[in-house]
């Protein structure tokens, strides 16, 4: 269990960072766990910075476990002012951990606090409250981008 | 009816041996505490051994063929059927089997919308059908505590023909609010269907005055027993109510089979549900005529060794006695009850005294989630349910996102109890503030 409960994950959920909806944005979603009913929305902005779209900022707001919500406060940290580029690799590299059932430990140099997710791998009924919040930032930016749909909701 | 709590007459050291998965280790060598019965119960020796036992010697389709496995077969099941009937004090016709009491919801809910389509159409109904042929307007009433198999089956049938569902709400201790049952119950409500036990809040709720309502106005009745079958001795004839849907693995028998009793005027009024093969009387490339209750309700090949083994379950529960199961649930629920109470943070969801309450508590811990809750607890060996227990709308009633919850059975003891509460214990260990 103290895989999963790691003291970075604990900190993320008594201190979450980056909490709270923010203006401006260009798309907002709605996801939920069906199975366990942990909610989050989340907006995204996204800038152009010179010719390369920036992530400029993630806000969000939801109720759920201490994984779902130490993500969110994680996602964040490593979302927000990144390239869209770069934060989509975040994700995939997030997502191939959380998802590797414990064969991909994760690289702590690129991936920062959310390595520490690497524990909830081995727990295949916590991966989806580790990955709520990544998979709505997601959706929000297919919105922000081709969707063309800005402000739309969706149900993960 | 409210529970008693004179002492438990199960010898759950002995029964215990009839579960050989209570003796297995679970998280690296901890000792199992299986506290989630309310979800699925274990299975004891007697009804694998039936559901083997059927497979090694007669196997065969029932209904059909010509041979001595399909004759031996035929009466397993329906040695089965009249078993089952039997432990809820019906007649064997008047139980239909289904893969789940979901099932047997939906085939209630069913019959509603797709007698309304029919008459729609003017294509032929069985006789009585009119009972079940809704109008724009026609009200259903549920709760505000359904599990969610009570709930979106009524929704989906107010979807297709234009009724409106209402609903009975929940006082703060989480039983049914009936002040008002008056103002819900109208010339226009044509169903009223509750739980007789909330799986979420462990409510029992008073089945003689909703039946009274209903019948009032000239409303079908259905009772959702899922929670209740197993853990009280039931007379579905004596309810007083129309249909009543339960499933068998709550109650120590196999996964995918469940069971839909209603009276027999009721299931020979009801268009089908599931077509296909065994439940028609004569077929022609134009149309079809169906079987007789129960078999218009069961198309296809039957759950046969599911059948066998929900009738040896029957007959274990019999051996023990209802009535103690009842007493003992009562008993190991005072004592989680009173445990429960000393533990810093928990709110209890529900009823929290013994009147008209079942063996199944949910609750919560101040400042830490369901989820984290129960991760801790199975760290230490003890499963339990989290989350909205599939009663979301019930969760949003109570005010919480969603629970905890224990819920012992026959196998379970007052040791099994302290290690819960012990265990608790943790869950401000690794969530305190630090």
């Amino acid at each position: 269990m103290e895989d999963l409960y790691q003291e970075i994950i604990l900190d993320h959920y008594r201190n979450p960072q980056g909490r709270g909806l923010r203006e401006p944005f260009e798309a907002q979603v709605h996801h939920v766990n069906p199975t366990c009913g942990d909610e989050i929305d989340l907006r995204v902005h996204l800038e152009d910075d010179g010719g390369v779209t920036r992530v400029t900022d993630v806000s969000y707001a939801g109720q759920g476990c201490s994984i779902s919500q130490a993500s969110a406060s994680v996602m964040y940290e490593s979302l927000a002012g990144r390239t869209l580029d770069e934060a989509l690799e975040a994700l995939a590299r997030f997502q191939e951990m959380v998802q590797s059932k414990g064969e991909v430990a994760g690289d702590e140099e690129t991936m920062g606090d959310a390595v520490a997710f690497a524990g909830v791998a081995k727990y295949p009924a916590r991966v989806k409250c580790a990955l709520l919040p990544w998979m709505a930032w997601k959706d929000a930016v297919v919105q922000a981008t081709d969707g063309g749909q800005a402000k739309g909701d969706s149900n993960g | 009816m409210s529970v008693a709590t004179s002492p438990s007459t199960i010898d759950v050291q002995r029964v215990r041996e009839d579960f050989p998965i209570l003796d297995r280790s679970v998280r690296g060598g901890g000792r199992l505490v299986y506290l989630d019965s309310a979800a699925t119960t274990q299975k004891p020796l007697a009804v694998l051994d039936a559901e083997r036992d059927y497979y090694l010697t007669s196997n065969a389709a029932v209904h059909r063929g010509a041979h001595q496995l399909a004759e031996e077969a035929t009466e397993a099941f329906e040695g089965a059927r009249s078993r089952i009937a039997e432990f809820v004090g019906a007649g064997p016709d008047e139980v239909v089997f289904t893969r789940n009491a979901t099932e047997s919801l939906n085939l209630m809910a069913y019959a509603f919308s797709n007698a309304t389509a029919k008459a729609a159409h003017g294509a032929p109904l069985p006789s009585g059908a009119e009972r079940f042929v809704l109008r724009e307007g026609d009200e259903i009433l549920v709760t505000e505590m359904e599990h969610h198999a009570n709930l979106v089956p009524w929704q989906e049938v107010c979807a297709k023909t234009g009724a409106v569902l209402r609903w009975i709400p929940l006082t703060p201790e989480g039983r049914l609010d009936l002040s008002a049952l008056d103002d819900l119950v109208t010339e226009r409500t044509r169903v009223v269907s509750f739980t007789q036990q909330s799986n979420l809040l462990g409510t029992v709720n008073p089945v003689a005055p909703l039946v009274r309502a209903a019948r009032a106005v000239g409303a079908l009745v259905v009772l959702d027993a899922c929670q209740s079958i197993p853990h009280m001795p039931t007379d579905v004839t004596a309810l007083g109510v129309d249909a009543v849907a339960w499933s068998g693995h709550k109650m120590l028998g196999p996964t995918g089979i469940g069971c839909l009793w209603a009276t027999p005027e009721t299931l020979a009024s009801m268009p089908p549900f599931i077509t296909g093969g065994s439940m028609i009387e004569t077929v022609t490339m134009e149309a079809s005529t169906f079987a007789e209750p129960p078999k218009r309700f069961e198309a296809g090949v039957p759950m046969v060794a599911q059948a066998v083994g929900l009738a040896a379950a029957c007959d274990y529960l019999d051996a023990l006695g209802m009535e103690n199961v009842a007493a003992h649930e009562a008993s190991l629920t005072a004592y989680a009850l009173d445990g429960l109470a000393g533990v810093a943070g928990v709110s209890i969801v529900g009823p929290a005294d013994l009147v008209d309450r079942g063996s199944a508590i949910s609750f919560t811990i101040a400042g830490v989630h369901p989820h984290d809750v129960g991760q801790v607890l199975d760290s230490s060996g003890i499963a339990v349910r989290v989350g909205h227990h599939c009663a979301w709308p019930g969760c949003r009633a109570m005010g919480v996102p969603a629970t905890t919850r224990m819920s012992p059975y026959i196998y379970n003891d007052t040791r099994d109890i302290d290690d819960f509460i012990q265990a608790l214990d943790r869950v401000r260990q690794v969530f305190g503030e630090s």
